[in-house]
């Protein structure tokens, strides 16, 4: 007894106008000619092209790129490796040590991740910079990657692993041919997870990064502890939109496969 | 002292409980229910019997108010209940899954609809207590529902829908998730609460033999209407239709042309043998087009001809299902026809005579079989 | 051999990356700030030895945390910390329940898009989801705008800079990890358990505080400690849209460490914020225990 009743309806519409009414008007105003953000005083293009040439943004947005690829890729590994130990491995001694650190990053209030590997990264005497930044996500994020791989993993029919086994596979090519491919899509999205945590964190990087490296959000904090500035309202669009298309064709690909698969199916039962 | 037949449907004195008048059911451009007239009476077992998609589901929620009808009215002891919402009909529904809430214990899922009538507390009690006693659960009244089996989830549903000693009760599938078993002993003990209770039962079910144990009378459904609906005997021995017959028990139909001969008809159903012969209290064109519906267990089968009997034909032994206490053979006669014959197996299986591709006659009376329209 | 390897990469990682670190907040929050580098005392000298060990843990204290406990800006800001988050948490559930309570109720095609629409914003730059209510609640901003120009208002409100448009930015920065859980539970729900309660006697209303919220339960503690938690130690709402007087506990270690240069009392104010999120935490953990358990 599903109903689409009056009151279903306004709490959606007012639900999701307060989640998107924000995210529209910032991508309005960017196209504001005045520097004056809340005053609209013309349709203009130009805060884009100041955005465009202003070298600062630009280095930071690489490194930002560059650390998020590098650090996700790593803890895609890892927290593919975390999850296949949580899921498989049975007992060994420090079971509960180990599952503990995987899940307490996720709680952890991360000015204390921050610091905690600030202190780290100073008392062993490591200079700050790309690296120890790359070091840091990789740490929180492959906490992540392994959450959701594992969720998948539990789902998993060992069967077919035994089946692999049965028919000759050795346990790493049964791990490479059948449940790697499987998995795959949870391995995807931890590492689509990995990344935009990577791309978002203000607060780790912050400590983390040394005077030499300096990422986007950091970028974006420093200009914005400032006041409203109309160059990021123009960056807040494109990293919007960035995001908006990601996400729509990732879900367009996935229910593609999956009409595919009903279609398959389909016609299978019908030859 | 004979007792009293339970027939109020024979009776014109009688009140109907239920009156569905000209009711009709659209959902968008599909009829669920097709202007359908027939009324329940008060302390009957109804049973709504038919296929999945034939309509039977949307009766009962019409009845307990989650769908109005499109057209037409529905009457409870009178009155029309389009008006009235769900929460405040006499009328109280056992869920084909059972929605036994799983926050709560059995006591308080009985106790539910007890304590939405304001009820004092002790009230409530003593009813939830007798409910509990009726279906053998007073063991059971502080587990949750997901702590009990199956079997005794069916009868806290039960328990809860009668609680408040609804006037009319609605039962949905309600031994579709019970094992084989389970379910014929469940069949009499629903039988027996609800001539205890003496409250009038309604039945969905697309089990005909569940219909035909516990119904005092069966409605058999297909595409929104009521074929037909008459005490579970009837429907067996005089079913009104093809559909009917096919549909109740197992059955050979036999096509063919009626002509009137006598006080029956004759029937002629193949090229060069002689026609059947059957008495019915229909009347036939010559030649007009009929089926002759007979039941299995009506027909004889012998190695010889038997002497003195009307329709006797002769084929062969195509299969035989063996079913422990009964065998079914299915004959082959010259002209392509099957035609099914029930023996109850009395002897032993050394003892039995026939077997496949073996020349058999099959003898039927008069009277066993029906003459239905083409 | 091969599992030998499975095993210690990961937990290898996590003790030198996350363990170890703890160990070192804990250490420095026990010893004394100095003007050196590192800022701190003592620091542990392995060249002595023995002795060296034994100097180590005896110059260590509690002092750090005594002047936490004496200082009223510490313990106003974790109790004011608890409080927003308390206020935050129950403020985002009110307006998540009828977001997550419509979205379970739409025809079934509508779903996978409403759920697209939820998941949409998380994958968004939280420091951008922030930064557009500055724009929005400032004493000029759009809010501003619209009330003085249909005239509810005659004089600007401000927001900006207080406690209200924290509240705000929590609700709406954590509202899908509010929404999410409650979906979850309230999809699942068997629609036959709300005809059958009407079929008892209930009003719509009545069945909706007796059976949904009740069997919604798990959904809402979960999403409420999904929002309780991370609040706590909020940094960025708070500095971007609280004002002087938002004390949250998050932006004093920030500034503490940042501002002042004090590691030290940095790390002891972390190390409580820990001990206090512990709670919550182990609430947490045997909330979703229980519920994997129901689920079976």
């Amino acid at each position: 007894m599903r109903r689409m009743t009056w009151f279903n309806a306004t709490s959606l519409t007012l639900g999701f106008a307060f989640l998107y009414l924000p995210m529209v008007i910032l991508i309005i105003y960017s196209f504001n000619e005045s520097k004056l953000v809340t005053v609209w005083a013309g349709f203009s293009t130009k805060w884009y092209s100041e955005l465009f040439s202003n070298e600062a943004f630009l280095d930071a947005a690489w490194v930002t790129l560059r650390v998020a690829v590098v650090s996700s890729t790593i803890a895609t590994v890892l927290g593919t490796m975390a999850a296949l130990v949580l899921v498989r491995a049975g007992r060994f001694a420090g079971r509960t040590l180990f599952s503990g650190m995987i899940y307490a990053p996720l709680v952890m209030p991360e000015v204390i991740t921050g610091l905690s590997l600030l202190l780290l990264f100073i008392g062993i005497g490591l200079d700050r910079g790309v690296f120890t930044i790359i070091l840091a996500h990789t740490t929180f994020s492959m906490c992540y990657v392994s959450v959701v791989v594992s969720s998948r993993l539990v789902s998993f029919d060992h069967s077919l692993e035994e089946a692999a086994l049965d028919l000759g596979c050795s346990p790493m090519q049964a791990f490479r041919l059948v449940t790697l491919p499987i998995i795959a899509p949870a391995v995807i999205s931890g590492w689509l997870l990995a990344f935009t945590l990577s791309l978002d964190d203000l607060v780790i990087a912050s400590f983390a990064a040394g005077p030499s490296a300096t990422t986007l959000p950091i970028k974006i904090w420093s200009s914005i502890r400032l006041g409203l500035s109309p160059e990021i309202n123009a960056l807040s669009t494109i990293l919007i939109a960035f995001v908006t298309v990601g996400v729509i064709s990732a879900s367009v690909a996935s229910k593609r496969m999956s009409l595919r698969r009903q279609a398959d199916e389909r016609a299978a039962v019908h030859a | 002292m004979g007792q009293t037949v339970f027939e109020p449907w024979n009776d014109p004195n009688v009140k109907p409980l239920i009156q569905f008048r000209n009711v009709t059911k659209r959902f968008g451009d599909f009829v669920a229910i097709d202007n359908q007239s027939f009324d329940i009476y008060a302390q009957e077992f109804f049973a709504l019997l038919g296929p999945s998609g034939c309509g039977k589901t949307t009766m009962m929620r019409m009845l307990a108010g989650f769908e109005a009808p499109t057209e037409g009215t529905i009457l409870l002891a009178g009155q029309d209940i389009a008006p009235i919402p769900p929460n405040k009909r006499a009328v109280n529904m056992m869920f084909q899954s059972y929605a036994l809430f799983p926050h709560l214990s059995v006591w308080e899922n009985i106790a539910f609809g007890l304590k939405r009538e304001r009820k004092p507390k002790d009230q409530i009690a003593e009813r939830v207590a007798q409910m509990l006693k009726l279906t053998r659960l007073e063991k059971f009244a502080k587990r949750k529902p997901h702590q009990i089996s199956g079997g005794q989830r069916q009868r806290v549903a039960l328990a809860r829908s009668l609680a408040r000693a609804p006037k009319l009760l609605l039962l949905d599938e309600p031994m579709g998730a019970l094992d084989a078993k389970l379910r014929q002993d469940t069949q009499f003990e629903l039988m027996d609460i609800q001539e205890k209770t003496g409250t009038t039962f309604v039945i969905v079910t697309h089990d005909q033999e569940e219909a035909m144990t516990v119904a005092s009378r069966v409605a058999v459904m297909d595409h929104g209407r009521i074929i037909q609906a008459d005490t579970p005997a009837r429907i067996y021995e005089i079913p009104n239709s093809v559909y009917v017959a096919d549909f109740i028990g197992e059955v050979t139909i036999i096509d063919g042309r009626a002509t009137r001969s006598g006080d029956g008809y004759d029937i002629a159903y193949a090229e060069g043998q002689p026609p059947l012969r059957a008495q019915t209290d229909k009347t036939f064109q010559n030649g007009q087009a009929c089926h002759l519906a007979i039941r299995p267990e009506k027909v004889a089968i012998t190695a010889e001809r038997p002497e003195g009997v009307v329709n006797a034909v002769q084929g062969k032994i195509l299969d035989i299902a063996y079913l422990g206490n009964l065998s079914t053979y299915h004959v082959e006669l010259p002209n392509g026809q099957v035609i099914k014959s029930q023996i109850v197996n009395t002897r032993r299986l050394s003892r039995r005579n026939f077997t496949w591709e073996d020349t058999v006659w099959l003898s039927w009376t008069e009277t066993a079989g029906v003459l239905l329209e083409g | 051999m091969r599992r030998f390897i499975l095993i210690a990469v990961p937990y290898l990682w996590l003790l030198a990356l996350f363990l170890v670190p703890f160990a070192i907040v804990l250490k420095i929050s026990l010893s004394d700030i100095i003007l050196a580098i590192p800022p701190y005392t003592p620091t542990l000298d392995f060249s002595a030895g023995w002795e060296g060990i034994k100097a180590f843990f005896g110059a260590l204290d509690l002092e750090n945390f005594r002047f936490l406990a004496t200082d009223d800006l510490y313990w106003k800001a974790y109790l004011s910390s608890v409080q927003i988050a308390f206020i935050a948490t129950l403020a985002t559930l009110i307006v998540g329940y009828p977001i997550a309570y419509g979205m379970a109720n739409a025809p079934d095609h509508w779903r996978p898009t409403l759920m697209m629409l939820v998941i949409l914003p998380f994958w968004t730059s939280f420091l951008i989801r922030v930064y557009a209510w500055v724009g929005i609640l400032s004493n000029e901003g759009y809010l501003n705008q619209f009330l003085l120009g249909i005239g509810i208002i005659s004089e600007p409100l401000t927001i900006l800079n207080t406690n209200t448009a924290v509240y705000i930015g929590i609700v709406y920065t954590y509202l899908p990890f509010m929404i999410l859980p409650i979906y979850s539970t309230l999809e699942r729900m068997d629609a036959s358990l709300l005809e059958a309660a009407e079929d008892l006697g209930c009003s719509r209303i009545k069945a909706f505080w007796l059976i949904t919220i009740p069997l919604s339960k798990n959904g809402i503690i979960a999403g409420c400690f999904l929002v309780f938690i991370p609040t706590i130690g909020e940094f960025v709402i708070p500095s971007l849209l609280g004002g002087s007087r938002t004390l949250m506990i998050g932006k004093v270690l920030w500034e503490e460490f940042f501002n002042n240069r004090d590691w030290p009392v940095a790390s002891a104010v972390a190390v409580i914020l820990l001990l206090i999120l512990i709670i919550p935490i182990i609430l947490f953990q045997r909330n979703e225990q229980k519920q994997r358990e129901a689920d079976k």
